[in-house]
C-alpha cells in the first residue's frame, strides 16, 4: 500500500531526514557552541517530540509500507512502519528529546571535537536508529545499522587525544562488527533461498528447523553483542563512561533497545512461529547477565561504570523475558506470551527513561565538580538540589519501587512467570519459577546499587573540599532532566493506558492481545482470572494523604520545633568526611558474597610497612578468560596465514595459477 | 483444590520432611547430629510404612516396619554413636563447596529428579506414586552428601541415607519390595556398618585421623 | 464500595496504627517473662512515642531536606501497607489496590527511604547501617517473593484478600508446600523485622545493630515516627502470616458479627503470633552480620522446596 503524503510512515521518514539537515547544518559553523547548542540541539529535540507524536498516532492504524528509489539496483530501500516499529520510534523520539534538550546546556568549548562535528554525529546517529527501526530489508537495516555504530562510535572518541577513550572506542567498534556479521549472515540464512532479502520474503521463505535455529542463533549473538549480553558485554564499561554523558544516556537508553527490537523483530515476525526450547538461550543468558552486571556494578567506584553495568543487568532483564516469551509462544500459550512480550516492550521504555535521567544527572555532576571517581564525591543535595531531586526519580524508579515505572514492568514480568508453571515440560516448568526468584534477586540487588549510587555521590559529607564549588545545573540541563522524569512519572501512573498502546504490537505479532477486563482506567488488572491489581495512582494518593495528615496532625497536637547541631553519631566527636563508607565499602558485602564471579588482586598492608596502603583491583573473569587469549591467538594465527607472503614474484605467480588450474578442474 | 483423604496427605507430609532431612543432613556439620537426622530419618520411614500397612492392609509392610524400627532406628544409629565416641571424630571440616553452594546445588538435583520421576509416576499405579520423585531426590542428595563431605563418617551416614530412600522409593512406587530382598538388603548393611566399623580404626591407625584427603598420598607418583 | 465498606477500610487501618506498638509491647513483655524479669508495662511503647513527640527535634546541620522528609514517607508507606493487607476483612476498597507482589515493592520503598535517610549525615555508623539493611533487604526480598510464589500457585492468584479467603475456604489440609513456606516467611519476617537471631532490636552496639544505625540520628518527632513505623512493620508481617497460614475466620462479608468475630480472632491470633516470636527469639542467638545472609538463603532455600513440592505433589 503507497501511502499518501501525511502518512505517518512519510511523516517519520520526514522527520528523520529533519535530523540529518540539522546535523549537516552544523558543518555551517562548526566552531560556534552557541549556535549548535542553543538552535540546532533544541531543533533536534523538538523534531524528536514530533516523531514520538507521529509514532503515536500511526499505533491506532494499520501498518504502512513504502519503497524508496535508492538503494542496491535489484534492492531499492524498503520501509515499514508497524506497531512494533511505533513504539520503538516512540521510545527514540521522547527520550531523545529529554536528551538534546540536555545537551544543549551540557556541550560546551574543550570537548575534543568541534561543536558542529558533535551535532553532525550526534543527530546522524540519531537518524540512522530511526532507519533501523524502520528498515523493512536487509540491506536498509544493515547500512542504517552499521551508520549507527560508526556514528556512535566517533561519539564515543570525542575526547579522542585520551588514550583509554581511544581504546575504548575500538573495543566497542570490534565487538560492534563482529555482531554486524552476525546479523548479516542471519539475514542471508533467512531469506531461505528465494535470493530476495526483503523481509516480505523473509516473512513468507519457510525454514526447516535446523536452519532457523542456526539463523536464531545467529540473530542473538549479533544483537547480543550490540545490546551488551554477556559473554559480549565487555565493551559496554567501557565505551559507555568514556563518552560524553548524553551520548553514554542515548547509548544506554536507546540504542540498547534496537538490539532488542531486533531480536523481537526476527524471532516473532521473521521467523514465523518460534520454536519453544530457543527461548531458553536468551533466557539463561538474560538471568546470567541481570546477576552479573548488577553484582558488578555493586563493586564499581566510577559512577558512569556502575550506570555501565547497570545497563548489562536490564537489558538481561529484557532478554529474559524475551526468552520466556519465545518459550509461551513456542508452546503455545499465546495469552501468556503477548504479556510477557507486553513487559518486556514496557520495562524497555522505562529503562530509557531511566538509564537517561541518571546518566544526565551524572553528566551534570561532571561538569559541575570534575569528578567521576565516586571516592571524591558527597553531599551534592546541598550545592545541586535540581539535580539531586530529579536524579532522585530515577534511582527510585530504577530500583523497582512502586508507584513509579520500574515496579510496573517488573511486576508484568512477574505476574508472567506465574504462567511458567503451566509448559507442559518436565524440567522446565520446574526451572522457571526459579528463574522468576533469580529476576527478584537481581531486582533487589538493583535497589542496593542505586542506594549506593545516590547515597554516596548526593547524601553524606563531601569528601572534597573542593565540591564546596559545584554549582547546580542550568535550564537546558534542568529541562532535560524534568522532561525525563515527568516520563518515568506518567509512565508509572498511567500503566493501563500504555499497555493498550502495547497490545497492538502483540497484536499483529500474532499473539492476541491482552484478554479485556472491566476494571477502570486506574486499576491495572492484566490477568482478568488472576485478579491481581495493582493501582499506582492509589498507591500514591494514599501515601501523600497520609503524609500530609501526618505533618498537620504533628504541627496541630504537638509543634515543630528544631535546632540544629552537629551530628549525634553515638557521642564520637571529630566527625570528618573521611568516616562516612566510601564506595568500596557499601560493595563490600556483595564482593564477599558473590567473590567466584570476581577476579579480585588484593594488596593488604602489612604491620611493617612505613607507609602502609591497601589496593583492590577487581577484574572480569570472562575478559581475562575469553577475551585476553584472543589476541595472542589471533596474533599467532595471523603469522601462520603470513607465511603466504613469500615476497617473491614467482611465488605469487604460482598461487594463480594453483588457483586458474584448480577452477578449470572444478568446471570439468 | 480437591482434599486428599487425610493418611494420602499425611504420607505427603511425610515425604515432604523426608527431603527436608535430606538437606538438613546435606548442610549438618556435626556428625552426632548427622547420626541423629538419621534416626529420625528412620522413624519417618517407619510411621509411613506404618501407615501404608494400615492403608493397604499387607501384612508384610508391618515387618517391614518392625524391621525398620530395629535396624534404622535403634540398632544403626547407636552402633554408629558407639564408633564415634570410641573414634572421637565429632565435628566434620568444611565440605568442598560452602554450604550455600552445596543447597543450591542440592536444589538443581531436587529438580533434576523430581522431572526425572515424572514419566515414571505417569506409570506407576499406586496411590503414593508421587513420592517417587521426592524418593529418587532423597537417593540423589545422599549421594550429594557422599561427595561432599571429607570425614569418612559422614560418607557411611550418607550411604545409610541413600539406602532410606531407596526403601522409600520402593514403598512409594510398588507398596514394598518383597520380603526377601528387604532381608537380603537389611543383612547386608548390616554386615557392611560391622565391617565398615573395623576399617575405620585401621584407617586411623594407619593416618591418625579420618580425614579422607590423607588417602590421596595412596596415588603412584608419576 | 458503599459508605460502610469505606468506614470499615478506615477502622482497619486505625485499629492497624493504634494496636502496632501494643504488639510491640506484648512480644518484650513474653521475652521478659520468658526470661524470668518482671516485665515492662505492655503499654510501654506508647508512652515512649509520646514522650518523644513532645521533644524538640535536634537535627545535624549537614542534613538534608531528605533527612526530614523520610520519616513521614516511611510512616505513609506503612500506613499503606497496613491499608492494603486484609487484616480483618477481605473485601475492602483499597484491598484491590495492590497485590502481594505490590505490597513486597511498597515494603522495599520503606527500606530504600530509611536507609538513604541514614546517608544522608554522613556518619560512619549511619553508611553501616544503611549497608547492612541493604544486604538484609536484598536477600529477604526475593526469599518474600518465592513464598508468594508459591501461595499464588495454590490459590491461583496474587492478590492477598483473595489468598484469604480461598485458603480459609478449604477444609484443614496437611499441606506440606504450604508449611516449608511459613517456616521460610517466619524466618524472613524475623530478618526484616530486626529481631533475634538477625539483629537486636533492644541493642545499642554500635557494630552490631543494624536497624537501630540507620535511626541513630533521628530525635524527637521524626524518630516517633520512624519507631511507629517499625512496630507497623512487625503487625503488618504479622498479618500477612495471619492472612495467608491461619486465615480462618477472617471476614468476607460486612456483616457486622463477623467484622467483631473477625477482629477477636485478629487479637488473639495475634496474641499467640506475639508469644511465638518471643520465644524464637529467646532460645536463639543472634548470628554474626556474615552469617545473616547464610540465614536468609536457607530460608530462599525452604521457600524454593516449598515450591518443588508443590509442584510436585500438587496437581
Amino acid at each position: 500500500m503507497s501511502p499518501g503524503f501525511n502518512s505517518p510512515l512519510t511523516l517519520s521518514l520526514l522527520l528523520l531526514a529533519a535530523w540529518g539537515m540539522v546535523g549537516l547544518a552544523g558543518l555551517v559553523r562548526p566552531v560556534s557552541i552557541a549556535f549548535v547548542a542553543r538552535t540546532l540541539f533544541p531543533l533536534g529535540a523538538l523534531f524528536g517530540v514530533a516523531l514520538a507524536v507521529v509514532a503515536a498516532v500511526s499505533l491506532g492504524r494499520p501498518a504502512e509500507q513504502l519503497v524508496l528509489p535508492i538503494g542496491l539496483p535489484d534492492l531499492p530501500a524498503h520501509l515499514r512502519l508497524d506497531g512494533l516499529s511505533s513504539v520503538f520510534l516512540i521510545l527514540l523520539g521522547a527520550a531523545s528529546a529529554g536528551i538534546s534538550i540536555f545537551a544543549a546546556g551540557y556541550f560546551r568549548q574543550g570537548e575534543g571535537t568541534a561543536p558542529g562535528l558533535l551535532c553532525l554525529q550526534y543527530h546522524l546517529f540519531l537518524a540512522s536508529m530511526g532507519f533501523v527501526l524502520l528498515a523493512d530489508d536487509a540491506y536498509a537495516f544493515m547500512l542504517a545499522w552499521e551508520t549507527m555504530a560508526l556514528s556512535s562510535y566517533f561519539l564515543v572518541t570525542t575526547q579522542h587525544r585520551i588514550p583509554e577513550i581511544r581504546q575504548a572506542g575500538f573495543l566497542y567498534l570490534l565487538i560492534a562488527h563482529l555482531g554486524a556479521i552476525a546479523i548479516l549472515l542471519s539475514f542471508g540464512i533467512l531469506q531461505g533461498g528465494s535470493w530476495h532479502f526483503t523481509f516480505d520474503a523473509m516473512r513468507a521463505a519457510h525454514l526447516d528447523s535446523h536452519w532457523a535455529t542456526i539463523a536464531f542463533c545467529l540473530a542473538l549473538i549479533g544483537f547480543g553483542a550490540k545490546a551488551g549480553l554477556v559473554p559480549l558485554h565487555v565493551w559496554l564499561p567501557e565505551a559507555h563512561p568514556a563518552a560524553p554523558s548524553p551520548v553514554s544516556a542515548l547509548m544506554s537508553g536507546v540504542m540498547l533497545k534496537t538490539a532488542l527490537y531486533g531480536m523481537i523483530r526476527v524471532s516473532f515476525d521473521l521467523l514465523g512461529q518460534p520454536v519453544w526450547w530457543w527461548g531458553l538461550v536468551p533466557l539463561s543468558l538474560g538471568l546470567f547477565s541481570a546477576l552479573y552486571g548488577v553484582v558488578f556494578a555493586a563493586a564499581q567506584t566510577d559512577m558512569k561504570r556502575l550506570l555501565a553495568y547497570s545497563s548489562i543487568e536490564n537489558i538481561g532483564i529484557l532478554f529474559t523475558g524475551l526468552g520466556l516469551a519465545i518459550v509461551f509462544a513456542g508452546v503455545g500459550m499465546h495469552a501468556a506470551a503477548a504479556l510477557t512480550l507486553i513487559a518486556v516492550i514496557y520495562h524497555a521504555m522505562n529503562h530509557a527513561f531511566m538509564k537517561s535521567l541518571l546518566f544526565l544527572g551524572t553528566g551534570a555532576v561532571l561538569h559541575a565538580t570534575g569528578e567521576r571517581n565516586l571516592g571524591h564525591l558527597g553531599g551534592l543535595i546541598h550545592r545541586m538540589p535540581w539535580v539531586a531531586w530529579l536524579t532522585l526519580i530515577g534511582v527510585l524508579a530504577i530500583a523497582g519501587l512502586p508507584p513509579l515505572n520500574g515496579f510496573v514492568s517488573e511486576w508484568l514480568l512477574l505476574q508472567s512467570f506465574l504462567f511458567a508453571y503451566r509448559v507442559p515440560h518436565p524440567f522446565i516448568n520446574m526451572l522457571l519459577p526459579l528463574g522468576a526468584a533469580l529476576l527478584a534477586l537481581a531486582a533487589a540487588l538493583a535497589g542496593y546499587v542505586m542506594v549506593k549510587f545516590f547515597g554516596v555521590i548526593f547524601l553524606g559529607q563531601p569528601r572534597e573540599p573542593t565540591l564546596r564549588h559545584a554549582h547546580d545545573a542550568g535550564f537546558a540541563e534542568r529541562l532535560g532532566l524534568a522532561w525525563l522524569a515527568l516520563g518515568c512519572v506518567l509512565l508509572g501512573f498511567l500503566p493501563t493506558h500504555v499497555i493498550s498502546l502495547l497490545s497492538v504490537v502483540t497484536r499483529q505479532l500474532g499473539l492476541g492481545g491482552l484478554p479485556a477486563s472491566d476494571a477502570p482506567w486506574w486499576l491495572l488488572v492484566p490477568v482478568p482470572e488472576r485478579q491481581s491489581s495493582y493501582a499506582p495512582l492509589v498507591f500514591f494518593a494514599v501515601i501523600a494523604v497520609v503524609v500530609a495528615l501526618a505533618i498537620i496532625g504533628v504541627r496541630f497536637f504537638y509543634h515543630q520545633r528544631i535546632r540544629k547541631g552537629a551530628a549525634w553519631d553515638c557521642g564520637f566527636g571529630g566527625l570528618t568526611s573521611r568516616m562516612q563508607d566510601t564506595a568500596e565499602g557499601f560493595g563490600q558485602p556483595i564482593r564477599h558474597l558473590f567473590q567466584p564471579l570476581f577476579a579480585i588482586v588484593r594488596e593488604l598492608p602489612s604491620p611493617f610497612d612505613s607507609k602502609p596502603k591497601y589496593r583492590l583491583e577487581i577484574g572480569d573473569r570472562i575478559w581475562r578468560a575469553l577475551y585476553q587469549p584472543l589476541g595472542p591467538f589471533v596474533r599467532q594465527l595471523a603469522d601462520r596465514v603470513a607465511w603466504l607472503q613469500q615476497g617473491r614474484i614467482a611465488t605469487y605467480l604460482l598461487y594463480s595459477f594453483v588457483t586458474l588450474v584448480a577452477l578449470l578442474a572444478l568446471m570439468l | 483444590m480437591k482434599a486428599l483423604p487425610w493418611d494420602l496427605q499425611l504420607l505427603n507430609t511425610l515425604a515432604a520432611l523426608l527431603l527436608l532431612l535430606s538437606f538438613a543432613m546435606l548442610a549438618q556439620r556435626r556428625i552426632v547430629s548427622l547420626v541423629n537426622l538419621l534416626a529420625m530419618q528412620g522413624a519417618l520411614l517407619c510411621i509411613a510404612t506404618l501407615l501404608l500397612a494400615w492403608r493397604t492392609g499387607s501384612h508384610h509392610l508391618y515387618v517391614s516396619a518392625a524391621l525398620t524400627l530395629g535396624l534404622k532406628v535403634i540398632f544403626l544409629p547407636w552402633l554408629l554413636h558407639r564408633l564415634i565416641r570410641r573414634l572421637g571424630v565429632y565435628w566434620d571440616t568444611e565440605p568442598l563447596l560452602n554450604i550455600t553452594g552445596t543447597m543450591m546445588v542440592g536444589v538443581l538435583v531436587v529438580i533434576f529428579a523430581f522431572g526425572l520421576a515424572q514419566p515414571i509416576t505417569a506409570l506407576a499405579s499406586t496411590a503414593t506414586r508421587n513420592s517417587i520423585g521426592i524418593a529418587v531426590a532423597v537417593i540423589l542428595i545422599a549421594f550429594l552428601t557422599m561427595i561432599t563431605r571429607r570425614k569418612a563418617m559422614s560418607q557411611v551416614v550418607g550411604f545409610l541415607s541413600m539406602e532410606n530412600g531407596l526403601f522409600f522409593g520402593a514403598m512409594s512406587a510398588t507398596y514394598g519390595m518383597p520380603m526377601i530382598v528387604e532381608l537380603g538388603v537389611a543383612l547386608d548393611v548390616l554386615v557392611a556398618m560391622l565391617v565398615l566399623g573395623v576399617f575405620f580404626f585401621q584407617i586411623r591407625e594407619q593416618f591418625d585421623s579420618l580425614d579422607l584427603k590423607h588417602f590421596e598420598s595412596l596415588k603412584e607418583d608419576r | 464500595m458503599n459508605v460502610f465498606d469505606w468506614i470499615v477500610q478506615l477502622m482497619g487501618i486505625a485499629l492497624a496504627v493504634a494496636a502496632a506498638p501494643l504488639l510491640v509491647g506484648w512480644v518484650n513483655q513474653c521475652r521478659a517473662w520468658l526470661q524470668n524479669k518482671s516485665a515492662p508495662g505492655i503499654l510501654v511503647p506508647y508512652l515512649g512515642i509520646r514522650k518523644l513527640f513532645h521533644k524538640d527535634a535536634v537535627i545535624a546541620e549537614n542534613a538534608s531536606r531528605l533527612f526530614r522528609l523520610a520519616p513521614y514517607v516511611v510512616f505513609g508507606t506503612m500506613v499503606t501497607a497496613a491499608a492494603v493487607i486484609p487484616s480483618i476483612a477481605t473485601r475492602l476498597p483499597f484491598t484491590r489496590a495492590a497485590d502481594a507482589i505490590a505490597l513486597v515493592g511498597l515494603l522495599a520503598t520503606a527500606r530504600v527511604f530509611l536507609s538513604l535517610a541514614a546517608m544522608d549525615v554522613g556518619t560512619a555508623f549511619g553508611t553501616l547501617g544503611a549497608r547492612r539493611e541493604m544486604m538484609i533487604g536484598f536477600l529477604a526480598e526475593p526469599a518474600l517473593l518465592v513464598v508468594i510464589f508459591v501461595v499464588s500457585l495454590t490459590c491461583a492468584t496474587t492478590a492477598l484478600p483473595l489468598i484469604a479467603e480461598r485458603l480459609s475456604a478449604q477444609s484443614f489440609t496437611l499441606n506440606p508446600s504450604l508449611a516449608f513456606t511459613a517456616v521460610a516467611f517466619t524466618m524472613v519476617l524475623l530478618a526484616e523485622n530486626a529481631r533475634i537471631p538477625v539483629d537486636n532490636p533492644a541493642t545499642h552496639l554500635e557494630l552490631t545493630m543494624i536497624h537501630e544505625a540507620l535511626l541513630l540520628e533521628y530525635s524527637a518527632r521524626h524518630l516517633a515516627l520512624m519507631e511507629w513505623a517499625a512496630a507497623l512493620k512487625l503487625f503488618n508481617y504479622a498479618c500477612i502470616g495471619v492472612a495467608v497460614f491461619i486465615p480462618w475466620g477472617i471476614a468476607t462479608s460486612h456483616a457486622p458479627l463477623s467484622l467483631a468475630v473477625s477482629i477477636v480472632l485478629l487479637g488473639v491470633k495475634l496474641l499467640v503470633a506475639g508469644a511465638g516470636l518471643a520465644l524464637i527469639e529467646t532460645l536463639s542467638a543472634k548470628l554474626r552480620v556474615f552469617r545473616a545472609p547464610e540465614f536468609l538463603a536457607t530460608a530462599f532455600l525452604f521457600a524454593v522446596l516449598g515450591l518443588l513440592v508443590r509442584l510436585l505433589l500438587g496437581d
